[in-house]
């Protein structure tokens, strides 16, 4: 068959709502865009390790030690997951992980903004895995099979770290004058930055168009922003914090939120390098990989023996 | 001292062992030489600090003066920690963090088994959840003492070294003080003479398989039962305790 009638069926699969699954034909480039989507997703889980591992030696009860070290082990697993769907598509973990380091693959640029206050973790938990989830859960109906069934399995685990981030939020806000300076200012820091982590408006997108045609994507940047703003509201009401946005009102003709615009000089800023942390959160797992080469080889070493002994 | 004193003091002890090389290891966190063994560690170091956790509370109760897990966590200063100082070593490179971690899982791998046999209740169960985590424990480090003894030539005198390194820390585990002989008499602690006996023959055991050589048993060195402890002690206290310490007055 040629290209274009195997492209035609293809997209009728898609259109029934069947997913494709890895040993399925599929076009070159819906191939390349979910390698790129799914890496990025996967390095974001990776690197999102470091803004919260940050805090774990200096969390200030015994459980909030736990509860976060248990969310961090739950983000770690979930770059494993992707890592292996990624895979199907015939990328290896090495391939990804290079591209990382040389700058061809990207990370969540909100993870280029430091925590620089125990208040933080709350922020990241509750708005980052926020808007994480406002973006999974429409993930979880995604045209390619792993990665649907990565994000079914990783949505069940975000909503346990938004209340961690939230319950950290609501009781630092009700707590000593210090403390609530504290979650104001983290809610200052990262507000917008959240709002920027469903990427530029549609119309300014490159590749939303043909993700929303072979339904990888299923609703789009605006709308998935939307979504976020108006579950979040609410909930800065009623811990008595307030959204750093002064154009931010009900508009009751749309049923939602109206919003200020997002510094989209900042966005692209950071997105090309000069965040506050791109190179101290590329670098450190850089370091850590190359750290980590006598490990891995002595681990394959090792196998290979036994394999060998095995054989023998 | 008085069996209920001793078993305050013997809880800390346990509990301090467990938070703070549960600490030790999520310094590591995003450090680890491959994803799966980031999350390992963040796994072992959650258990740690579960039991931790359980320790303190029980602890607290034994006390019966009101306070928290927290309080005993993050309100004592440096002399009166009893956690071990080979627990509180620095992570070092990968064969020292597996080199520390192995010499601890064999040695409580033995004792929670010993101490599933207490006649205190809540140790008892402590124990057997305990049990279940170190199991796990003991056969990551294993694992990992046998890839790296018998890996490559490097991976080997890194763990050489490191064992050689740590040995000195090893002799410490075993010590009793007037608080273990109270227990034991009441059928609460296992003699650690017995936990030693099993400790040497394990490690004995994997080390000859992974190709090192044990160390000669040296100098050893001692103080934690005495809350005297090696100057790593204090950092991981100021790190670990900085907030409860900067803001005495509020509620986390
Ligand atoms: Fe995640
Ligand atoms: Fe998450």
């Amino acid at each position: 068959m040629e290209n274009q009638e195997l492209e035609i069926l293809f997209q009728q699969k898609i259109d029934r709502e069947e997913k494709i699954e890895p040993k399925d034909w599929m076009p070159e480039a819906y191939r390349k865009h979910l390698i790129r989507q799914i890496s990025q997703h996967a390095h974001s889980e990776v690197i999102g390790m470091q803004p919260e591992g940050n805090w774990i030696t200096r969390a200030p009860s015994l459980r909030s030690k736990v509860v976060l070290l248990a969310k961090i082990q739950d983000e770690a697993g979930h770059g494993l997951y992707l890592y292996s769907a990624a895979e199907t598509l015939g990328v290896t973990r090495d391939e990804m992980l290079n591209a990382l380091h040389e700058e061809r693959a990207k990370y969540s640029s909100i993870f280029n903004y430091p925590t620089l206050t125990w208040a933080d973790i709350g922020a990241v938990g509750w708005l980052v895995d926020g808007a994480a989830i406002v973006n999974q859960v429409s993930l979880q109906r995604t045209s390619y099979g792993p990665y649907s069934r990565g994000m079914v399995r990783i949505c069940k685990e975000e909503s346990f770290h938004q209340r961690q981030g939230y319950e950290i939020m609501a009781h630092m806000a009700q707590g000593t004058p210090e403390q609530k300076a504290m979650a104001q200012d983290a809610l200052n820091r990262f507000w917008w930055p959240s709002l920027m982590m469903f990427g530029p408006h549609d119309s300014d997108s490159a590749h939303s168009a043909k993700a929303m045609r072979w339904k990888i994507k299923r609703e789009t940047n605006d709308e998935l922003r939307q979504k976020f703003v108006d579950k979040t509201v609410q909930q800065v009401e009623v811990i008595g914090l307030t959204i750093p946005d002064p154009e931010l009102k009900w508009n009751e003709e749309k049923g939602h939120y109206d919003f200020g615009e997002i510094n989209w000089d900042e966005f692209y800023n950071v997105i090309s390098g000069n965040g506050p942390c791109n190179k101290q959160r590329l670098s450190h797992h850089k370091k850590a990989h190359d750290n980590g080469a006598w490990v891995r080889e002595a681990a394959e070493a090792y196998a290979r023996k036994k394999q060998k002994s095995v054989a023998a | 001292m008085d069996t209920k004193e001793a078993l305050f003091k013997y809880c800390l002890r346990l509990a301090d062992n467990n938070l703070v090389l549960g600490h030790r290891l999520s310094e590591l966190c995003s450090n680890g030489p491959i994803l799966e063994e980031d999350i390992a560690t963040t796994n072992i170091a959650l258990d740690l600090i579960g039991q931790a956790r359980h320790l303190y509370q029980y602890a607290a109760e034994v006390e019966g003066k009101g306070r928290t897990e927290d309080d005993l966590a993050y309100k004592r200063a440096e002399r009166e920690f009893y956690n071990t100082l080979l627990s509180e070593q620095p992570n070092g490179d990968f064969a020292v963090t597996i080199a520390r971690q192995f010499f601890i899982d064999v040695f409580d791998y033995y004792f929670y088994k010993e101490l599933l046999n207490s006649k205190d209740e809540r140790l008892k169960e402590l124990a057997a959840r305990a049990i279940k985590e170190v199991t796990y424990h003991l056969r990551h480090s294993t694992q990992w003492i046998l890839r790296l003894g018998d890996g490559t030539e490097e991976s080997h005198k890194r763990l050489q070294t490191a064992v050689d390194g740590l040995w000195m820390y090893t002799g410490e585990l075993f010590e009793m003080n007037e608080v273990d002989e109270i227990l034991i008499k009441e059928g609460i602690a296992p003699n650690l003479n017995d936990i030693k006996t099993k400790w040497e023959s394990k490690v004995s055991e994997v080390l000859a398989e992974s190709t090192i050589t044990k160390p000669e048993d040296g100098w050893m060195q001692t103080g934690s039962r005495k809350g005297m402890h090696s100057e790593h002690l204090g950092y991981i206290l100021a790190e670990m305790q900085y907030l409860q310490r900067a803001y005495p007055d509020a509620q986390w």
